[in-house]
């Protein structure tokens, strides 16, 4: 179990994580999500002591990573793939770890096996490709058996193999009964292997809440209507209250309405309708709509295009979002 | 595991090996296994050893060539041991270089963030750098200041202006070298902790233990010789004259000094590097 009180990082005058306050818990996975820059990274490495925090505190499994006897049989943790003496093989990598912790070297091949790097592991790692660094990192985090685990952005720069190699890791790991505590910025990669998400935006957390709440709590779904008439469809949706925006390829997105009444409505009026469908929202559009003004980094626009989603009006949240 | 995932709940992961405590003995073990399983600690202790042997022997060839030409008061001080004492001024930086390499490359490659996941109190992490670091330079050295020693008494022998180990001090010159270069990476160590960049602790080491020495070499007057004398490379270079010499400290003095000097910058680096962000 994570447990993070109160904590804030100050760079100079930049705040990388404004009084963060969440809970881990283990036996599910949790994502980290937030787009970049705002803060996963930072909070990841004062998780480990690497960071020391401005202010409050973070302490995993009720004490602080400072003073646990040996972290690698409690937290297993991949920041960064490349955080590894390009001359040292894999095993003599891990093995050096293994030492530290008193861990016994039998585990270094074991684990070695695991993430299927036995065939390379009297390489030098500098050789390594990305793919092969992130399963290193991996092999390091699992050393210990700990029982929480964290992995930043793990799925960065894999082949869809890797990733999906990953994802069943992480959901496995997390079935056993440990902690994992996964963090990333895409959306659609957290939907597929987090069951809870811990959402941050410029360095405060926006939201600590399971995935389908969350979705609820911040997009609404619509209605995919095409017609030929969708111009008359919409100004008789208009009449009743029903908010419709014309799609950029003449098809309509209504809100409010369930597809019945709009079926109904097209058929009163000897509208054809060439399509009817009720659009489930994606995580990706609720994060985009929480985040939408924290975003640390906005890309410039060429040509100064507008949004391509006006934002509709927002629902109530549960009591998990902030 | 290939098998299912068990129905009943499974066991709390991570306490099958709890148990273990982890002692101050395996964050040795783990600093000796990193510096034996990189080739750059073997290729540098072996310039440091082709160096300081390399000079010592141009040195005992130059000694024997030209004594004859030397003035009175030079030929008076003369001691075998001279040419090893030129030798350190040159070898000592490359295993300084091997000090500052051993921290400093971990901050290149970002393997300090792992290692310090595995061993975050980082008095421990930085005491058995230390110790590792200080063990095998100390063996090292020792074996060199020997070869030293020896190759250049047997090219001292052709003029008659060898020693021997049995001489006054001098066994505890030779011995004393191995101690020497020991402090010497140490004290990198600590600068390498301090800047963390390999290149710029590499050149603070130089400036330190060459240049301040030759700097030290034209300071004017009664008040220069005195400063020269504390000078780190001139302390630590006093326990390789087996007789006392008048522009240098006691032989345990001047170590003793150097001792200090390196320990000073091991506190120093030690405080940073424990509120330092990793
Ligand atoms: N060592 C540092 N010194 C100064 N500023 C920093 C430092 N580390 C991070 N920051 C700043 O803190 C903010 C948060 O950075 P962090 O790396 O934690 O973000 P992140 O959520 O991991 O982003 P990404 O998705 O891009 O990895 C950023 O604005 C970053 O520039
Ligand atoms: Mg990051």
């Amino acid at each position: 179990m994570i447990k993070a009180r109160g904590l804030t990082k100050r760079f100079g005058e930049k705040t990388a994580v404004d009084q963060a306050g969440f809970t881990v818990l283990p036996g599910r996975v949790t994502g980290f999500l937030g787009p970049n820059g705002a803060g996963k990274s930072t909070t990841m490495r004062m998780i480990l002591g690497l960071d020391r925090p401005t202010s409050g505190d973070v302490t995993v499994n009720g004490r602080r990573y400072r003073s646990l006897g040996a972290p690698l049989r409690e937290v297993g943790a991949l920041l960064d793939a490349k955080a590894v003496h390009g001359g040292r093989s894999a095993r003599n990598h891990l093995l050096c770890l293994a030492r530290s912790n008193a861990i016994p070297a039998r585990r270094v091949d074991e684990v070695l096996g695991l993430v299927g790097l036995q065939s390379v592991a009297r390489k030098p790692a500098r050789g390594f490709s990305l793919g092969m660094g992130q399963r290193l990192g991996i092999a390091a985090a699992l050393l210990g058996d700990p029982g929480v685990l964290m992995f930043d952005e793990p799925v960065n720069g894999l082949d869809p193999e890797g990733i999906l190699w990953i994802r069943t890791l992480m959901r496995r790991l997390a079935r056993e009964g440990r902690t994992v505590f996964v963090s990333s910025h895409l959306m659609s990669e957290m939907a597929l292997t987090a069951e809870h998400l811990v959402v941050i935006g410029r360095g405060r957390i926006l939201a600590d809440t399971g995935v389908g709440e969350f979705i609820d709590a911040n997009a609404s779904s619509h209605v995919l209507v095409r017609s030929p008439q969708a111009a008359e469809l919409a100004r008789l949706l208009a009449a009743r209250g029903h908010r419709a925006e014309p799609g950029p390829d003449g098809s309509l997105r209504v809100f409010g309405a369930p597809a019945a009444l709009i079926g109904d409505l097209a058929a009163d009026n000897a509208l054809r309708l060439h399509e009817l469908a009720t659009v489930q929202p994606s995580l990706e559009e609720a994060f985009m709509r929480l985040t939408g003004e924290s975003v640390e980094y906005h890309a410039g626009v060429p040509g100064g295009a507008p949004p391509p989603n006006p934002p509709p009006a927002r629902g109530p949240r549960p009591d998990g979002v902030r | 595991m290939a098998a299912p995932a068990p129905p009943a709940p499974p066991a709390p992961p991570g306490g099958a090996r709890a148990d273990r405590r982890v002692r101050f003995g395996h964050v040795l073990s783990a600093e000796w296994t990193k510096i034996r399983t990189v080739k750059s600690t073997f290729w540098t202790l072996l310039a440091g050893a082709v160096v300081l042997i390399g000079f010592s022997a141009l040195w005992a060839l130059a000694f024997s060539a030209s004594f004859d030409d030397m003035s009175e008061h030079d030929r008076a001080t003369f001691t075998p041991m001279l040419p090893t004492q030129v030798a350190f001024y040159f070898g000592m930086v490359v295993f300084g270089a091997l000090g500052v390499l051993v921290i400093t490359s971990e901050h290149a490659t970002g393997m300090i963030r792992t290692a310090l996941t595995a061993v975050p109190r980082r008095a421990h992490y930085l005491a058995a750098k230390t110790a590792v670091l200080g063990a095998v330079v100390l063996l090292v050295g020792i074996a060199v200041s020997f070869a030293c020693f020896f190759v250049s008494q047997g090219i001292l022998a052709s003029k008659d202006l060898d020693g021997s180990l049995g001489d006054p001090g001098m066994a505890r010159s030779v011995v004393g070298g191995g101690v020497y270069l020991a402090l010497i990476a140490v004290l990198a160590l600590g600068v390498g902790t301090l800047l963390r960049h390999t290149a710029g602790s590499v050149v603070a080491v130089f400036v330190l233990m060459f240049v301040l020495g030759i700097v030290g070499g034209f300071l004017p007057g009664a008040w220069g010789e005195k400063v020269n004398k504390v000078l780190p490379s001139n302390a630590g270079n006093a326990i390789l004259s087996p007789v006392r010499r008048s522009d240098q400290l006691a032989p345990w003095t001047g170590l003793g000094l150097f001792a200090l000097y390196t320990l000073a910058v091991l506190a120093a680096a030690l405080a940073l590097f424990e509120r330092r962000d990793a």
